[in-house]
């Protein structure tokens, strides 16, 4: 998997998690490497959310084993926005509503907190509406939202549509897409995939988390990762999701079982 | 009979053993009501919380401080009240020092014709017909021991009269200033608004401090708004930590008029607002809009009381509460609905943000309906940041402090932003920004 000398984007070993005493997470290694694309499938409370809410830094969720290495650093030591300063952004699953922060305040306000932590000059409100401009046409996101307060009243397809929008003004190292695809009509998805399909390149990576294949039609892995129980249980290729999509999850369910005996 | 004797030595005393004697009675002519209203408010008391309507409100160290009716205003500069003045507000400004109008540091220059503006130590003299017509005649001092103590004890004051059809487009602030001395001083303002048909006015009203003394606010302000007319009332209360504020605003709505109430309480140590607009013709409409951000032990109450006498009048009531620290809001939001006011659509909505463990609010909301055919909601919050839009900022790289104070800026943003009046808008907006935990790392980003 190494690719020549590059080191790992994300190396998580042996990650156990829980929350409210139940273990979630029990033994999760992954490496990631700048450019790559994997996806993380899996059935309902396989873990797959918790993995993309720990890497975040979400403090609800206890980290009682393992490690996780970003960019050689402990990213468990880091607190939720230090990360995000440092390149990791999570497009939520369910983005939260925020009334009374303007879509472009909350934005400017990330923005500059990003480039204020790498040392660089914040950008005046100007400049900023002419980067924001730009990014929404990516997504074919209607400029009057970002007047609108976070996420309020925006439709299901709206809110996804607004985390890949935010992706693409962040320009993060490693994006994770919590179930973004979820509940998306067609038309939606695409433009969706087609946000994430423009934004890969050689330094930026994705953990695409979905609990469909359908998805990755579109935004095509170069790895796929079968979550079971809180393990990664199958690995491979782009053809894995399509075995998966025709024999279902029981099949490696099956295949779990019957390596544990 | 009160009888006069101003050469007689300046004592404090409990608000239950003051001695009206020292008292500069007025005009004639209001002798009766004051004597009527002092005894009633002997028999009254002052209320303790055993009373319905200050159930959560202990005013025991309002109780406990001996007041002195005698208070004579410092002869301030310019230069000096500067840093109270609205920054960008072209206005008529009334000021008044512990309670009397001063000419010098006011401006009522530039008036439409036929409006009147004066101080109502003034208009004793002058304007007594308006003042013997509507003087007193919202109030009732019968049940209200605070309107009582008031109706008792005013000498000065504003009145504004709008003549029918006049839109007065500069707002008209009223800035009381106080500047206690040893001993804490009763300030005893009272304010008369006659607006008559299709008329249009804005008034501040608003409470500051010069030093830190303590003493007692306790003003009234009646308001007429005839048919057709617009009046928007702002009450500012930005006053030192160890001031007591009551103040009672009575509202007469006539036919198709628009009333809207914004208050902005900051400061005060026990503040009570009473905010009662009376529907009295059909077709009008109400905006009670508020917002009181709180810190250390203050304790502020706000008690609207809308009354629905007539049939298709709209009533808003939206105010919110941050607390931190120890300080305690209290929201008493009752809407009346008389048998006759059919088509009613009343709304109230009351939300409450506490920011430590030890802050806390009270939200009590009453309706009492006679009619039937009626649309009256109401609502009440008592909560704390969400932790969620709280992670969710820092996801995005916004560190933790300047997450909170955005996610609490936001809540009451709603509340600023019904403010019409910029000036006013932006002086709340910094005393906000000022109150607020970390308020300061937000500057940049609204």
């Amino acid at each position: 998997m190494p690719k020549n000398q590059t080191p790992p984007l994300l190396e998580i070993k042996n990650l156990h998690a829980r929350v409210e005493g139940h273990e979630i997470l029990r033994g999760v290694d992954l490496t990631v490497y700048p450019g790559e694309v994997h996806s993380i499938m899996g059935p309902n409370g396989s873990g797959k959310s918790t993995l993309a809410q720990v890497l975040a830094g979400r403090e609800t969720f206890e980290v009682t084993e393992g490690s996780i290495a970003y960019l050689g650093k402990d990213l468990l030591e880091m607190e939720p926005d230090q990360r995000a300063c440092e390149g990791i952004f999570m497009a939520f699953q369910y983005p939260v509503e925020i009334p009374g922060v303007s879509n472009t305040q909350f934005l400017h306000a990330a923005y500059n907190a990003q480039r204020k932590y790498r040392g660089q000059e914040e950008i005046d409100a100007i400049d900023f509406l002419k980067l924001v401009r730009d990014k929404a046409k990516l997504v074919k996101i209607d400029e009057k939202l970002l007047s609108r307060s976070v996420n309020e009243g925006f439709s299901g397809g709206e809110k996804k549509r607004h985390e890949i929008y935010q992706m693409a003004i962040l320009a993060p190292k490693l994006a994770i897409l919590d179930e973004t695809d979820s509940g998306l009509d067609i038309d939606a998805l695409r433009i969706v995939a087609d946000g994430v399909n423009s934004l890969r390149g050689p330094d930026r990576s994705f953990l695409v988390i979905t609990h469909y294949q359908r998805l990755l039609n579109y935004i095509v892995p170069d790895f796929v990762h079968v979550l079971h129980k809180g393990r990664i249980v199958r690995s491979g290729g782009k053809d894995l999701a399509l075995q998966l999509e025709e024999k279902g999850y029981g099949w490696v369910e099956k295949e779990a079982v019957a390596a544990a005996v | 009979m009160i009888t006069m004797s101003p050469e007689k030595t300046r004592t404090a005393a409990t608000l239950d053993r003051l001695d009206v004697s020292a008292v500069e009675p007025g005009p004639e002519w209001l002798y009766a009501s004051r004597w009527a209203a002092f005894e009633r408010f002997r028999q009254l008391g002052l209320p303790d919380t055993h009373h319905e309507d200050w159930r959560f409100t202990n005013i025991a160290p309002i109780k406990q401080t001996a007041f002195t009716l005698s208070s004579p205003a410092p002869n301030l500069t310019r230069s000096v009240i500067e840093p109270l003045l609205i920054p960008g507000l072209d206005c008529c400004r009334l000021v008044f020092v512990n309670g009397r109008y001063q000419p010098s540091l006011s401006d009522t220059a530039g008036l439409p014709p036929g409006m009147g503006l004066w101080s109502l130590h003034e208009a004793f003299t002058t304007k007594r017909s308006l003042l013997e017509e509507h003087l007193g005649k919202l109030t009732n001092t019968d049940k209200h021991p605070f309107a009582a103590l008031n109706t008792a004890l005013f000498r000065d004051g504003a009145v504004i009269f709008v003549p029918r059809g006049a839109a007065v487009s500069r707002p008209i602030h009223l800035l009381h200033i106080a500047a206690p001395g040893d001993e804490p001083p009763l300030i005893s303002p009272r304010h008369l608004i006659v607006t008559e048909a299709d008329t249009t006015l804005s008034v501040i009203e608003d409470y500051a401090t010069l030093g830190d003394g303590v003493y007692l606010t306790n003003a009234l302000t009646e308001i007429v708004v005839g048919p057709n007319a617009q009046v928007t009332h702002y009450l500012l209360e930005r006053e030192s930590p160890r001031a007591f504020n009551v103040t009672t605003l009575h509202v007469h709505q006539g036919r198709d008029s628009r009333f809207a109430s914004h208050s902005a309480q900051f400061g005060g140590s026990i503040v009570r607002n009473n905010v009662s607009p009376v529907h009295a013709g059909e077709g009008g409409h109400s905006l009670l809009n508020g917002l009181y951000v709180l810190r250390d032990d203050q304790l502020v109450d706000n008690h609207m009381r809308v009354d629905h006498a007539t049939p298709h009048c709209d009533s808003r009531q939206f105010y919110k509460g941050i607390m931190t620290q120890r300080s305690h809001g209290v929201f008493r939001g009752r809407i009346i609905v008389r048998q006759d006011a059919q088509k009613t659509d009343a709304k109230q909505n009351n939300q409450n943000l506490l920011l430590s463990e030890e802050a806390g609010a009270n939200a009590d909301p009453q309706l009492e309906i006679y009619a039937d055919d009626v649309k009256c909601t109401h609502g009440a919050t008592v909560g704390q940041i969400d932790e969620d839009q709280v992670f969710y900022l820092r996801s995005r790289g916004i560190p933790h402090e300047t997450a909170r104070a955005m996610i609490v800026y936001a809540f009451a943003s709603e509340n600023l932003e019904r403010m019409p009046l910029q000036p006013v808008r932006q002086l709340v907006q910094r005393l906000l920004l000022d109150r607020l935990p970390h308020g300061k790392l937000l500057e940049q980003t609204l």
